[in-house]
């Protein structure tokens, strides 16, 4: 037998899982230990049934030096396919949200209804889409710039299918109930553990590999998925300290209580931001971007100065979340102020890769992944652009609590996170597979209008509706009295929402059309069509 | 360490250590010099495969 450790391992896991369902403290911990149980099952019969070995296209290391050795890429090609599916599980449960949100009929009492779907939802994309986007990438950029396969052998394997056991178990809990309600940590006290244990596993990959470099220099898009994986280590050990009510039960209590709950919360909250959505992507920007443009970084320097004053400024910035509330008003002044200083590195990092393409601008317009990732870049300027001002107390004091907040995550989200991502994979998958190239790059074309669109148009009614939302809020009249009751507000975002299903659906249908294009490619077709820009049109000199 | 202490001992020689130690990254990574081990850092992506 192949896998015979792995096999009796998940047999004693499910045996456990087992002993949880039968003495379980209350009925949820028991349904959700079934769930593992069967999924433990699920993963040892598939163990079984295993007969070939993994890496069966290997791609070997360049240079001699790794003698029979090859680049780790197995896991890759599985967090490739794993990040399409959450993806588009992730930005479907987005699409039923929003349709709910529209028309409440939607609500399916009680597992369907928008309270569970909604962290659903955000898990979905942030942490199984994102999530997996950075795992499989870091793994790629990692071994490739330090010249050397992954550390660790099959510990790679345990942290590709341990994350994607934490997310099956924090996304059936979410459906059933057990949550510790804190946005983006809603996993209770057994999930964040086991998160732990794979999080470990994965820095000591990452971090093994770096150690055993062959390559001198730590090249910058590393020290990007370094400062990821170690600051969000922190700030999910420290944010979901607690203290359960059983060890066979769902339920625990935060450490924290009051005030010093909400700030330790919203120093999470925004770092996930920081260091899950912006400096692990960023990492992916760094290497794909001069990657794919065939050209250096434009100046390796200030990407640099980037990475250290996001490092330096970023873990300051959460108090913004708690503008106007019982936190100090120094500290909310401190975190306005530190947010208004990320402008210059953000703004700094967008330039740096948008210049990559300096006297290689024709690009944008003949080759479909660099347009992905321009349009990323301008996303990541646009929204780190306006998330500082809305964290300017008198901007936060209309902004807060209305939709613009959704609209701003949303274009940072889908406009630099999803576009950044799907060019990477796009990159990824005929290198992975060995196929000479994408499928259908009028595919990749579509996929890119019709994300771009889907952003355009929700972001633009997101804006409409939260000011709306904002102004109809702070209205008096003369007598000092709110003129608007919160209902008239809720009826007059209808139009908006429905608008935003439709934007919704429109980044939806463009993640399929991904999903089919991958499809193919991985089979090794190709699609015979026109090329997107003709010779005619390719080469036309200046006058 | 009360409160207060621990506060003012932030507020200085926390608020002294990170500022000097931004700048002399910031210093160092601009000294002169720099530049030749920038460019060849910048192109370790464009060297492998």
């Amino acid at each position: 037998m192949k896998h015979a450790a792995q096999v009796i391992a998940v047999a004693a896991a499910a045996i456990l899982a087992l002993f949880g369902a039968a003495f379980g403290r209350d009925e949820l911990f028991q349904a959700h230990a079934w769930i593992l149980f069967f999924v433990l099952a699920l993963a040892g019969y598939l163990l079984l049934q295993r007969k070939t070995s993994e890496d069966a296209a290997l791609i070997p290391l360049k240079d001699g030096e790794g003698g029979a050795t090859a680049y780790m890429d197995g896991p890759i090609r599985y967090g490739a396919v794993a990040t399409m599916f959450w993806g588009i599980v992730g930005f479907l449960v987005g699409v039923v949200i929003a349709v709910q949100l529209a028309w409440p009929q939607f609500n399916f009492e009680p597992y369907l209804n928008f309270g569970r779907l909604r962290p659903l939802h955000t898990s979905a994309v942030i942490f199984a889409f994102g999530g997996n986007a950075l795992l499989c990438t870091s793994f790629w950029v990692v071994q490739r710039t330090c010249r050397q396969r992954l550390f660790g052998g099959d510990l790679v394997w345990f942290v590709f299918w341990g994350y994607q056991l934490f997310i099956v178990l924090a996304a059936t809990g979410y459906l059933l109930g057990v949550t510790q309600s804190k946005e983006y940590a809603e996993p209770e006290w057994y999930v964040d553990l086991w998160l732990t244990i794979v999080w470990v596993a994965y820095l000591v990959v990452f971090f093994g590999t770096l150690l055993t470099r062959r390559e001198p220099h730590i090249y910058v898009a590393n020290w990007f998925y370094l400062s990821f994986i170690i600051t969000i280590a922190m700030l999910h050990v420290v944010n979901n300290l607690a203290i359960p009510v059983s060890l066979l039960g769902s339920k625990s209590y935060s450490a924290f209580a009051g005030v010093q709950d909400a700030l330790t919360q919203w120093w999470y909250g925004h770092n996930a931001v920081g260091f899950f959505l912006t400096a692990g992507f960023l990492g992916m920007m760094y290497y794909f971007m001069p990657k794919q443009a065939e050209r250096p970084v434009y100046s390796y320097r200030l990407s640099i100065v980037h990475f250290w004053s996001l490092i330096f400024l970023y873990i300051w910035a959460g108090p913004h979340h708690l503008h106007y509330t019982a936190l100090p008003d120094w500290a909310q002044t401190l975190g306005m102020v530190f947010s208004i200083m990320l402008w210059m590195p953000s703004w700094g990092g967008m330039i740096n890769g948008l210049m990559t393409l300096a006297g290689a601008w024709d690009k944008v317009r003949t080759d479909p992944l660099i347009r992905m990732m321009v349009i990323a870049l301008a996303f990541y300027g646009m929204s780190t652009f306006e998330g500082p001002m809305m964290s300017i107390k008198t901007v936060n004091s209309l902004s807060h609590y209305t939709d613009w907040t959704i609209g701003h995550v949303h274009s940072g989200a889908l406009g630099w996170v999803g576009m950044i991502s799907f060019a990477a994979i796009y990159f990824l998958v005929p290198r992975l597979w060995g196929r000479r190239r994408l499928y259908s790059l009028r595919m990749v074309n579509w996929h890119f209008w019709l994300a771009t669109l889907g952003i355009v148009v929700y972001a633009a009614v997101m804006w409409v509706s939260g000011i709306t939302q904002g102004l109809m809020w702070r209205e008096y009249d003369a007598e000092g009295f709110l003129v608007y009751s919160f209902a008239e507000t809720v009826a007059a975002m209808h139009p908006y929402y429905a608008l935003r299903v439709f934007g919704g659906l429109l980044y939806l249908l463009g993640a399929l059309i991904m999903a089919y294009n991958l499809y193919q490619t991985i089979r090794g077709r190709e699609r015979q069509e026109r090329p997107l820009v003709t010779t005619a049109t390719a080469a036309q000199p200046a006058e | 360490m009360d409160y207060e202490s621990f506060r003012h001992f932030a507020d200085i020689w926390g608020l002294v250590y990170l500022v000097v130690l931004f700048v002399g990254i910031i210093a160092f990574t601009f000294r002169p010099g720099g530049k030749k081990g920038a460019k060849d850092a910048a192109n370790i992506p464009l060297r492998e495969d």
